[in-house]
Order: C-alpha cells, then sequence, then structure tokens
C-alpha cells in the first residue's frame, strides 16, 4: 500500500468533514466497544487470561528464533516449502515466482494485512494473474479499489448503502437493500471463484511451532476454501505469529474473538498443515509459507518490543477516540489506530509518519482494552522521545517544549514570566474572560475559546497571604 | 500531619481559586499545609512531547521541594500520574534515585483520593444545591483510579450528580495534542460537550484544570455561556 501517513493531519481533517464516514464509524464504535465489554463481562477471568496471554506472547518472542527453526522443520515434514522474505519485495517475488512457475491464472485470497503491506495483489495482478478476495469486506473493498481501514472489519467505514451501490455496478443484478441478501449475492459470485481459482492464499494469525500448523480465524468460513480447494495453497505471514503450541494457541484464542467482535467462539477456525496426504479426501497439492520480516526484526530487543505481541484483533482502534472519529483511512497506511501508530513509523521510518506517534491523548483507553497488555502509549511516548531526540518535529515545537524546561527549572524567573503572562492573558479575555483567538495556539482557538487566566498566579497571591496573615500578628 | 500542596502550574496560572480551594479543604480537616514557593510544574509536558531529560530534571526539582513532607497532595490526576506512575514505573527505572521517587509516590495523593481515603473527611464546608455532571480525566482514572471519591464529595456537598454518556470518554485535552492536532482534538471535546448538554446539568464538574480549559472553551464558543465549568475542589469547599 502506498505510504500517505506523512499527510495524516490533512486526511484527518477531510474525515472529520465527512458525513457519512462520521454516521458509518458512530454505528461501528457501538458494536465493537459494548460487544467487547459484554463479552469480556461474562467471561469471568479476563484478567487471569490476558496476564496469561501476554506471556504466551512474551516466551514466543524469546524464543522467536528457535520456534521459527522448529515451525519450519514440522511445517516441511509435512511436505510444506517455508520460504523467508526479508522485505516487501523478496515476499512479492517468491509468491509471484510460485505463480508463474506453475502457470497460475487465478488467485482467490483470505484476508491478510501482511499482503496489504507488501502490496501483492498489484503485483500479481501485473504479472498477469486475476486476483479475487473472498472475504466480505475485501471482497467490497476490492470492488471499490480502496484498501482497508480497519483490520479486522476492512469495510466498517462503508454503509450498506455504498455496498449496495457497489454490487449493483458488478453484479449487474437489481439492488438490494438487506444484508442477508446481499450476503448471498456476494456468496454466489464468489463461489465460482472458488471452484476455478489454481492458487489460494491466506493470511495466518498464529502459526504453531510444534506442528508445522497454520492457523486462521474467519467468520465467513473463507478461508477453507481458499486452503482447501485450488492446487496451490500459499501463506503469507509475519515472523512474529509464531507461537509454542497448541495449548498456548488454546490462550490466545479465548481472547481474540472476544476482543475483536465480541464473540465468545469465532465461527470458523482453519488449522492447516502441510500437503494432501495419501488417503485424505482433500487439501491443496502444494503448501507454500512465506514468512516476512518487513521491519519486525528491527523490534526486536528494542525498546518497543512489546508492539511484537499483537494479535491484531483491533481492540486498541475500536477504543481509541481519535480513529473513532477519523476513521481507519487517515492514518494513511495497512495499520491504523494506536497499533498502527506504532508499527507504521517502524515500518514505513519515523520521518514518513511523524504524526502518528503524536495522534494521542494518551486517555489509555487502548492500553486497558489490549488483551496481550502492550502498553500502548507509552511506545507511542518511545517514538516521540525518537522524534525529539532525532529533531524530527517542527523547529517551533522543539523550542516552545526546549524554553519551557529551561523556564520552569527557574523559579525566579518562571514567577516572573507567569505573572506578566497571566496578566497579559487576563487583559486579553477582555470582560468575557475567553480569549477568541491566540497566533501560536490557533489549533485550539480556531474551534474553542481559550478560558482567560484570573489575572493573578496562585503563588503571588499566597505569598501575599501568608505575609497579610503574619503582619497582623 | 505535614502536608504538601503540588498546585499544579495550570492552577497556578490561570485558577488560583481551585489551589486555595485545595487549601482551605486541607486545612480545614486538620492538616498542616506548606506550599513550596518554588515548585513550577510536574514536567508532564517535556514528557510527553518527547523530553524525557526535561522531565527528569523537573521530577527532581518536585522531589527536593517534597521531601520532607508526610504526603503530598495536587488538584490534579494527571500530574498525581505523573509523579506516582510516570517516575518509577519508567523515568527512573533503574536509576539511583528511583528509591526516593519510590517513597514520594507512596505519599503522593490526587486530591480526592487524599479527602476520602487518607482523611476520611465525613463533612465539606461547600453546599451546592443544583445538578452537575461529572467528566472523568483519564490519568485521574485509568492511572490512579479516581471514579467514586470526587462524586461520594459532591454529594456530601448536597449536589446530585446528572451522569452523561461516555463520561470516561476522554474530553479531547491531551495536554499539546490540544494545539498540534486541535481539529481532531475540537471533534473530541465537542463530542463530550454533546454528552453534557444532554444531561441539562448547571454545571460540568472535574478534577483536571486542562479538560476543563478545553469544556469550557468548547461550550463557551458553542454560545453556551451558562453551564459552569468546575473544579469539585471549588464546588466542595464552598468556593465556586
Amino acid at each position: 500500500m502506498q505510504i500517505q501517513s506523512m499527510f495524516f493531519k490533512k486526511r484527518a481533517s477531510e474525515k472529520l468533514d465527512d458525513a457519512i464516514l462520521q454516521g458509518n464509524m458512530k454505528r461501528a464504535k457501538g458494536k465493537f466497544v459494548d460487544g467487547r465489554a459484554k463479552a469480556v463481562a461474562e467471561f469471568g477471568v479476563w484478567e487471569e487470561v490476558r496476564t496469561h496471554a501476554a506471556k504466551v506472547r512474551d516466551r514466543a518472542l524469546a524464543n522467536l528464533d528457535a520456534y521459527l527453526v522448529e515451525f519450519e522443520r514440522n511445517a516441511v515434514r509435512r511436505g510444506a516449502v517455508v520460504h523467508w522474505a526479508e522485505d516487501a519485495e523478496e515476499a512479492c517475488a517468491i509468491i509471484a515466482g510460485i505463480a508463474a512457475k506453475n502457470g497460475v491464472r487465478k488467485v482467490t485470497k483470505s484476508k491478510s494485512m501482511v499482503s496489504e503491506e507488501v502490496n501483492l495483489n498489484e503485483r500479481l495482478e501485473a504479472a498477469g494473474v486475476q486476483v479475487v478476495e473472498t472475504d466480505l469486506g475485501e471482497y467490497i473493498l476490492q470492488l471499490a479499489h480502496e484498501p482497508p481501514s480497519h483490520i479486522v472489519a476492512p469495510a466498517v467505514h462503508k454503509s450498506k448503502e455504498q455496498v449496495a451501490e457497489l454490487f449493483v455496478r458488478a453484479h449487474g443484478k437489481p439492488r438490494l437493500t438487506e444484508i442477508p441478501a446481499m450476503t448471498r449475492e456476494a456468496r454466489e459470485a464468489l463461489r465460482d471463484h472458488f471452484l476455478t481459482a489454481d492458487m489460494g492464499i491466506s493470511g495466518s494469525n498464529f502459526v504453531i511451532a510444534e506442528t508445522g500448523t497454520t492457523l486462521t480465524v474467519t467468520n465467513e468460513g473463507n478461508a477453507d476454501m481458499v486452503t482447501t480447494l485450488p492446487r496451490i495453497h500459499v501463506v503469507i505471514t509475519g515472523i512474529e505469529k509464531v507461537i509454542g503450541t497448541l495449548e498456548d494457541f488454546a490462550t490466545l484464542i479465548r481472547l481474540l474473538p472476544r476482543s475483536a467482535i465480541g464473540q465468545s467462539i469465532t465461527n470458523y477456525l482453519t488449522l492447516t498443515t502441510g500437503v494432501k496426504m495419501p488417503g485424505d479426501t482433500d487439501g491443496p497439492e502444494q503448501m507454500h509459507i512465506v514468512l516476512v520480516d518487513a521491519g519486525r526484526t528491527k523490534l526486536v530487543g528494542s525498546d518497543l518490543q512489546e508492539m511484537l505481541r499483537c494479535i491484531r484483533c483491533g481492540a486498541c482502534m475500536n477504543h481509541c477516540p481519535v480513529y473513532q472519529n477519523v476513521g481507519g483511512h487517515a492514518y494513511g497506511w495497512v495499520y491504523p489506530g494506536p497499533m498502527g501508530s506504532i508499527l507504521t513509523p517502524v515500518y514505513v521510518g519515523l520521518e514518513n509518519a511523524g504524526d502518528l506517534p503524536n495522534a494521542a491523548t494518551f486517555c489509555g483507553e487502548c492500553a486497558v482494552a489490549c488483551p496481550v497488555k502492550i502498553p500502548l502509549p507509552d511506545l507511542m511516548r518511545k517514538l516521540r522521545e525518537q522524534q525529539f531526540d532525532r529533531k524530527l518535529r517542527p523547529w517551533s515545537e522543539r523550542m516552545v517544549i526546549a524554553a519551557w524546561g529551561f523556564t520552569a527549572t527557574r523559579p525566579a524567573l518562571y514567577a516572573l514570566l507567569s505573572r506578566i503572562g497571566a496578566r497579559v492573558a487576563r487583559w486579553m479575555g477582555g470582560s468575557e474572560g475567553l480569549i477568541h483567538w491566540l497566533p501560536g495556539i490557533d489549533g485550539w482557538t480556531k474551534g474553542r475559546d481559550m478560558p482567560a487566566p484570573s489575572g493573578r498566579t496562585f503563588r503571588e497571591m499566597y505569598r501575599q497571604k501568608r505575609s497579610g496573615a503574619s503582619h497582623g500578628r | 500531619m505535614k502536608v504538601g500542596l503540588f498546585v499544579t502550574c495550570l492552577v497556578d496560572l490561570s485558577r488560583p481559586g481551585i489551589g486555595f480551594a485545595a487549601l482551605k479543604l486541607l486545612e480545614g480537616a486538620g492538616c498542616e499545609v506548606v506550599v513550596p514557593e518554588a515548585q513550577t510544574c510536574c514536567g508532564q509536558p517535556g514528557y510527553n512531547s518527547g523530553g524525557r531529560e526535561i522531565a527528569k530534571a523537573l521530577a527532581r526539582k518536585v522531589l527536593a521541594e517534597f521531601r520532607d513532607c508526610d504526603y503530598v497532595v495536587a488538584p490534579s490526576g494527571s500530574c498525581s500520574g505523573q509523579m506516582k506512575v510516570a517516575t518509577v514505573h519508567d523515568l527512573f527505572q533503574g536509576e539511583p534515585d528511583l528509591p526516593e521517587f519510590e517513597k514520594l509516590a507512596a505519599k503522593w495523593y490526587e486530591l480526592s483520593q487524599f479527602l476520602v481515603e487518607v482523611l476520611k473527611v465525613e463533612r465539606v464546608p461547600g453546599k451546592f444545591a443544583g445538578t452537575v455532571t461529572y467528566h472523568d480525566s483519564c490519568s485521574g482514572l485509568r492511572e490512579l483510579g479516581v471514579k467514586m471519591q470526587p462524586r461520594y464529595l459532591l454529594q456530601m456537598a448536597g449536589a446530585s450528580i446528572a451522569e452523561m454518556d461516555g463520561a470516561e470518554r476522554c474530553c479531547g485535552f491531551g495536554g499539546t495534542f490540544s494545539i498540534k492536532l486541535g481539529e481532531i482534538s475540537t471533534r473530541m471535546c465537542e463530542n463530550k460537550c454533546e454528552s453534557i448538554r444532554a444531561t441539562r446539568a448547571g454545571a460540568i464538574v472535574g478534577g483536571d484544570l486542562g479538560c476543563l480549559l478545553n469544556i469550557e472553551g468548547r461550550l463557551r464558543r458553542t454560545g453556551d455561556k451558562d453551564t459552569k465549568v468546575l473544579h469539585f475542589a471549588q464546588v466542595i469547599a464552598g468556593e465556586e
């Protein structure tokens, strides 16, 4: 996906003015937030499992090299081929190579955010391969020629009416108004593709070291079709998705659907282990697993390593008041919301995504919601520290912080300047006590008044009160 | 009992009345209150802007000023979070002065928590006949667990509380966020103001001046000159 994160402010501004999007986001927020809260309350042992899940993920990251090699060994034993891709280009080249070698003309895909990261669809289409997204949300977006705006619900920014319009154009059938009928129409359109594809590409929520299994969570069952019907199955996923055992998975899967959409259990779990063996009734002849780095190893051992615990549930964005107001596209790359505000700068460069770590009030809702206890605000702050140290924020902003730090550590100077400041601002506030416009803080005063100070600082009034009291004695 | 009052830079500059309300409450409950005059700021603006060293220098300054107090109290959940959580969990991790900051953190209280949990006050000087709605500021709520304490105190003063929809939702202030990403901040604040208006309460009360200035600024800009915007200390001290 083309990186647009440097334009976050401008894009966010457009989204704030988009009335349709605002309506769609408001609807989605209720579903996600209330649904999760209910599921967590019913679960009963949320905090205990959450604590354990964070440990499971930390153990996997501490043993990343060993687990990956163990995974490869077990996957190869079951007939899969494991490929290692250092970056986006290499991942695309590997998969395009497999397609070319096997004369692939049509690919069906289940949802994969890593494939969005590496621009896989574009690459395959450029090589003359037809790519069909089969996750309903992704299918809608493919028709709309748009990237996903959410990692779990990619078309969450679209309304039913907008989807109906897309379907009329794509399917050439009468306009539908009810969601079940629209879903049926999409299923019918997809059925042919499932049966005629030469290659299926899936993402993977987790890969299991002890068994060599890749695992995909869906609600639509489309991953089952993609992984078993075509003669070739390709898995593309990030190296950080490896976990030790199926037991570890049993912990994580108790949290993932609950965190994502308030489901106690997902509709489908697709576990794929190797190719079709003698006696198997279905399965692919070839299975390729492409393990992508593309920036992940930069996080290993860094002070941002906790970010790699992420299990891609989307709870952080669902609970983020910034995301709720601007939607996922404003963030300008694959991953939106708090997790994206950390991953995007790391994967595409802090200089290309400078506003993202700053697009947070540090309200802390994301950290509370995260099922694997990633301290998201703390990690965003670490990125702000990098920006500060590398002088990546505007000169004016750095000057203000430095000047403020200089003054606040010098009490006499601070007392003098704050007394002047309080009086000047009081005067500016006039009889209403409101400042309507102030250069330098017009980000505030464009949409809000600045209530003016009362005119004198607490400290000068306190000193006066005390000296008055002692004179009186 | 010697209690240090950390006034906070915003209260000092903008609303000294909140500081005097806190002072009245503490003295009224029998505390010997000291107000170190050289105090300025807890360092949070620097901390959240990536200026870690500035934040540490200011935290050390606060430590030096309040080291001798039995307790330190601040009329802010946000500054209290900085001194109770950020210093010990992050800024001074692995540094020789960590134990000193741990001691400071242990005796540092947000005002409503101090009044309710330490002083266990049963009456307050303020009388407030009217309906208020309470905004839970993020740091106090999620870092310190400030939730029922200010409501309990407000009810003690006679106020009835009309809970707004999404009281725990951020008002969009976020320190420098409110200026750097002003448009998003304004929208978040407008959402908050919508919830406030829907309660029809005569006053919106909170425990952090940053949020209160933000909310007041939006209410006034959108033509609401009547709804009072108050710190709970002003209400319960009878200084509103």
